[in-house]
């Protein structure tokens, strides 16, 4: 099994942390893993994306150009990478603030209303969070239970009491994600 | 004991290799990729623990001249740096190849010239593997390709640089130092408590006077020093030769890449095997001294090479030169701080061999 992710949104959307969330609960799980940022000119204009790949075998290149998965959350990333999804994969987009929506055939699309449910949650912090849950829900290559240890591993201390909330905001995503497009 | 499980950038896989290393001394100067190595080294304070030191310096060039008074000292010190500040080091790392210390180097590169991009590149291989700085010397360079090699080979540098007397290099790129894998760490070593005999630390009434210099101003000694390095090069270019084939047996097209190029490349090498296409990949490991008898047995066997870098083809000059124009060679890579993809690779391999 080798998943290839590409997360792509603004900066302090909580992209990169959503990656080691996955990362660290690959590792939990006994998977190879690894997550490549960007951390160059793109990350300083105020997008940012990371490449997460969990893989049962040793993973080649950490750095590739066709994703199984793409989790979308802004329409910049949307016009960026719509292209880079496999054929038959996946991708996973944030309808906030898009305008024009994906327009590929031949892959899965799904959408997760992650921003508007977190501010209904009166917490915009566990956005990540619910966008992470819906990709489990779509992909469930790691168990929730490893989840929640890759999130204490990944989140300092001092923010440990946030992981009910976090584990809410989870199970909120699996609920809330839906099927717009099967590949055809 | 057993080995540490972590989950860390490469960057940071160095900082604490360095402190379980049990080195003496970092000084350092920060620079986009690596500035990671010694925000994690001050975060983790082993002056509180092992006693090592960490210190930020004034310069890239004052870093380096640390380095060669702690080294002088028969101590284990190192710095890091990317390319631009590596440049800066260069006198420093001459006269430390000049007084023949023992130090670790590591350049986490970006592409150039000049300032250029902090996205990773690898144009710094003939800088790093034909001296660098004035004179004639080689270092010892090693290229890690994972964040693990990141962490293992910081102790395997200090091993040779004490061995041989001479100064190692890591020559990293930015996508290596930013990433994050799985690591498994050595358990702690102490820090040495007697230094090397060479070491000048004060003169007992037992020995004569240690003397580090790099200056000798009488012609015939110098040549006769400048033959005892060739000797001590030739002795290192035939015992520490390392390198990692991947499906070499039956490969018709030999790829030869290193560090993160190599990595790409293992990929490549399963997408041209899914088309039919046999190829193969030699990473060397050492760049210097390079697996020149390898490549050179392999061109034997094979069609053809493709010397794969993200540089403007520094790394294929040796390639040729140990394929002896027994088959063609090609360089194929990208620049800018762009990373080659697995299918451009294929692309270029099909296009240069193959034809379409």
């Amino acid at each position: 099994m080798t998943e290839e992710i590409i997360i792509a949104g603004f900066g302090g959307q909580g992209v990169l942390s959503m990656g080691k969330i996955m990362a660290y609960s690959g590792v939990i799980q006994d998977m190879e893993v690894s997550w490549m940022p960007s951390y160059g000119p793109e990350m300083r204009g105020g997008t940012a994306n990371v490449i997460v790949i969990i893989s049962s075998d040793r993973i080649s290149s950490p750095i590739i150009k066709r994703f199984d998965t793409a989790i979308i959350l802004n329409q910049q990333s949307l016009d960026k990478f719509e292209s880079s999804i496999k054929s038959g994969g996946v991708l996973i987009y944030d309808g906030n603030g898009i305008t024009r929506h994906p327009e590929r055939k031949d892959i899965n699309i799904y959408r997760v209303d992650a921003a508007e449910e977190a501010s209904r949650m009166n917490s915009p912090k566990i956005f990540n969070t619910i966008v992470l849950g819906g990709f489990l829900k779509v992909k469930p290559i790691i168990k929730l239970e490893n989840v929640i240890k890759g999130l204490k591993k990944s989140l300092p201390e001092r923010y440990h009491n946030l992981i009910p909330m976090n584990e809410k905001a989870l199970k909120r995503g699996e609920e809330i994600i839906k099927e717009v497009q099967k590949a055809g | 004991m057993e080995k540490e499980l972590r989950l860390m950038k490469g960057n940071e896989a160095v900082a604490e290799a360095a402190i379980r290393a049990g080195v003496d001394g970092y000084f350092g100067y920060p620079i986009t990729p690596q500035s990671e190595i010694i925000e994690y080294l001050m975060d983790a304070n082993p002056a509180e623990t092992t006693g090592m030191v960490v210190l930020q310096a004034e310069s890239e060039i004052a870093a380096i001249n640390m380095v060669y008074g702690g080294a002088a000292c028969g101590k284990k010190v190192m710095t890091t740096s990317s390319s631009p500040g590596i440049s800066l080091k260069q006198e420093g790392i001459s006269y430390i190849a000049g007084a023949e210390l023992p130090c670790l180097i590591v350049n986490v590169v970006r592409g150039g010239p000049g300032l250029g991009t902090i996205q990773p590149a690898q144009s710094d291989y003939f800088q790093a593997t034909k001296g660098g700085g004035h004179g004639d010397y080689h270092l010892i360079v090693l290229a890690p390709a994972s964040v693990q090699e990141m962490a293992d080979f910081v102790e395997l540098s200090f091993d040779l640089a004490f061995k041989y007397r001479n100064p190692v290099m890591m020559l990293s790129d930015g996508a290596i130092g930013q990433m994050m894998e799985k690591v498994y760490l050595s358990p702690h070593k102490e820090r040495a408590k007697t230094v090397p005999e060479w070491a000048t630390t004060g003169k007992p009434t037992t020995r004569q006077r240690n003397i580090i210099t790099s200056l000798d101003l009488d012609p015939n000694r110098q040549e006769l020093f400048n033959r005892k390095l060739l000797a001590k090069y030739d002795e290192i270019r035939e015992k520490e030769v390392r390198f990692e084939e991947f499906q070499c047996e039956d490969a018709e097209y030999l790829l030869v890449a290193y560090g993160t190029s190599a990595r790409v490349c293992q990929k490549s090498v399963q997408l041209a095997r899914e088309q039919g296409i046999k190829a193969g990949l030699l990473r060397p490991i050492t760049l210097f001294p390079f697996p020149t008898k390898r490549i050179n047995e392999l061109a034997g066997k094979v069609k053809g090479m493709l010397s794969v870098e993200m540089s403007a083809g520094q790394m294929v000059e040796d390639v040729l030169l140990s394929v002896s124009g027994k088959v063609p060679v090609y360089h194929f890579g990208r620049m800018g701080g762009i990373v080659t993809t697995p299918e451009e690779v294929v692309e270029s391999l099909k296009s240069k061999f193959i034809g379409g």
